[in-house]
């Protein structure tokens, strides 16, 4: 990591001005500006989480109240690939523990762990809104994969481990 | 009801483009809304067709639009609800992804009724995809002139954005909603005062669902009294049920409120698979008692589920199997809850977490639970129901009374034989991971 303070570039201070248009008050940016940084810096670690305070002008003690009451913003470095396995009632009944046990079998970590080599992390996570096709991951926060089966489990991760 | 209304995106490919939605009559609410209706005609059209929310409470949408202040010097917002996280629910996720102006055109009208000029859009941050999509489809119609200034040339002015949450569950809580599109976390409110008149910005705000919002521009196209005709009178309208668990065809269905439990299930949803028979169904939503296999003769419509014990809550359908272990199905959704719970109130966040601890006992725990611990979940869950700012406590406690109460047999099983009849085995993987 850097030793350098976090800057966001001249593209993402120009979202962030738009960002700041939508709302009557500055504060209501914070959602959206942690996003923003997150994508910018890959995680919310401290010295970010200052950089968004100071660049808000707001009490660091409000941006890190919010930011650590979210899940979907991490505090910790993920892996390359951040697996979320959805391990509520529909997934649940319809395989999810198997489809996390073959992950972590195959990863050697388990839920909230990253491998050795920062590849891949593992996490379980609540309700992702697609028991239709459960059970479901989502990679990274945003793409889903749905009605999975061990073996497609697998063949995702040897995918993802290539790239 | 063989026509598909909220589900129009299953018959025509593309409907999430604008030209394709146009050209399928898109926006044409909007412009009789807007060109010919005033504000509070709108309001009692949606009264008149007692349109229910569709998100889980069920109150009526048209007296909440009444409760707005009449006279007021502040800006009046409308917070959509597309927090959809109540688990089984995922009926949302489809409209914003595929039908998009169906939403926004509910938007426009809805936010044209109440006179407000901002609406926010609050996407839980996992639907990566529905927020992309309805960005794009913002953009569309700002570039039609169906949004912005001066929309259609009438002078009424809406500008709608797009709010990403970022995981958690209490922000589909219309208050916790609210702070969370404030900046902050994501903590109900105590009320009154309600949002109606205290909400976003201490100004008078609405929030309603996706779904509540999608009847709209149908009611205002075909007519309070067409819409009032489907189902039962005062809980009607064409509903989005979402239907998962062991079922041959997991999905979301639309069909009339008040279609019998037992027809979606077996009809709708093509029944079980290999014949096994039915053990238990959460007819709304993880937060909502279980019916047992005797219990699903019952028209899904708000007032007939509430009379039979449960509530239409999310119309989040999860079916269980006779291989199922109730104690397990119990454990996983207080888990959910334990997680889910925001920490501001004490019976919620102790309460959650001792109804998973005494769960976990029963199931895995190895012949530490005791039958004492049957009578335990009892009375923790009694203690946590009324005593809260929000209703997530109540949301906890209700499906774990439910379970004990109906499948009580079951649970003393586990306290006698020390394991779980159904799966005796430890806990996968958690087995070094707890002590």
């Amino acid at each position: 990591m850097t030793t350098e303070a976090p800057q966001f570039s001249g593209a993402a201070l120009a979202e962030y001005r738009a960002i700041l248009g939508r709302y009557p008050e500055r504060r209501a940016a914070l959602l959206p500006t942690l996003w923003l940084a997150q994508r910018e810096f890959g995680w919310l670690s401290p010295p970010v989480l200052e950089y968004v305070a100071q660049l808000m002008e707001l009490p660091l003690a409000w941006v890190t109240a919010t930011a650590s009451f979210y899940t979907m913003y991490w505090k910790q470095p993920p892996g390359r690939w951040h697996l979320q396995v959805c391990r509520t009632l529909p997934c649940a009944l319809r395989g999810a523990e198997g489809i996390r046990a073959a992950v972590e079998e195959r990863l050697g970590i388990r839920s909230g762990e990253k491998t050795a080599d920062g590849r891949f992390s593992l996490e379980e996570v609540e309700c992702l809104a697609s028991c239709d096709t459960a059970p479901v991951l989502q990679v990274n926060n945003t793409e889903y994969h749905e009605s999975l089966t061990v073996e497609r489990t697998l063949a995702l991760i040897d995918r993802l481990a290539s790239t | 009801m063989a026509e598909r209304l909220l589900l129009r995106c299953r018959d025509i490919p593309d409907l999430r483009r604008l030209d394709v939605y146009v050209a399928h009559g898109g926006y044409e609410a909007t412009r009789k809304a807007l060109t010919t209706c005033s504000p509070e005609q709108l309001v009692g059209i949606v009264k008149t067709s007692n349109l229910r929310g569709r998100g889980g409470a069920g109150f009526p949408t048209g007296l909440k639009w009444s409760f707005l202040p009449k006279q007021t010097a502040k800006p009046v917002y409308l917070a959509v609800n597309a927090d959809e996280s109540e688990p089984g629910t995922f009926k949302d996720r489809l409209i914003i992804e595929q039908d998009p102006h169906q939403l926004l055109e509910g938007i426009i009208i809805s936010a044209y009724a109440i006179r407000c000029h901002t609406a926010y859009i609050y996407i839980r941050g996992e639907f990566a995809l529905g927020a992309e999509r309805f960005e794009a489809a913002i953009a569309e119609a700002r570039q039609a002139g169906f949004l912005g200034k001066n929309v259609l040339g009438t002078g009424f002015d809406l500008d709608v954005w797009v709010h990403r949450g970022a995981g958690a569950y209490i922000c589909g809580e219309e208050t916790g909603l609210i702070e969370s599109l404030e900046g902050k976390r994501g903590y109900p409110r105590i009320k009154p005062p309600f949002p109606a008149t205290h909400g976003l910005f201490g100004c008078p705000t609405i929030v309603n669902n996706v779904e509540t919002l999608a009847c709209v521009p149908h009611i205002v196209l075909r007519g309070a009294d067409w819409f009032r005709a489907i189902g039962p009178e005062k809980s009607p309208g064409p509903k989005l049920f979402c239907v998962s668990g062991h079922v041959v065809r997991p999905g979301t269905y639309e069909l009339p409120m008040g279609t019998p439990l037992r027809e979606i299930i077996y009809d709708h949803a093509g029944g079980i698979p290999g014949d096994r028979k039915l053990k238990g169904v959460i007819p709304g939503g993880a937060s909502m008692p279980v019916f047992t296999a005797d219990e699903i003769d019952v028209p899904m419509d708000m007032d007939s589920v509430q009379k039979a014990g449960s509530f239409l809550g999310s119309a989040g359908i999860m079916v269980m199997d006779e291989t199922v272990c109730m104690v397990w199905t119990a454990l996983v959704i207080a888990r959910f809850f334990h997680h889910e719970s925001c920490g501001q109130c004490t019976p919620c966040r102790e309460g959650t977490g001792w109804l998973e601890k005494v769960l976990r006992r029963l199931e895995y725990g190895e012949g530490t639970a005791t039958a004492a611990d049957v009578d335990l979940l009892l009375n923790i869950a009694g203690n946590m129901m009324g005593t809260t700012i929000c209703a997530l406590s109540d949301a906890a406690a209700m499906p774990a009374r439910a379970f004990v109460t109906k499948y009580r047999a079951e649970f003393e099983e586990h306290a006698a034989l020390g394991r779980c009849p159904f799966r005796p085995i430890a806990e996968p993987s958690r087995r070094h991971a707890h002590a």
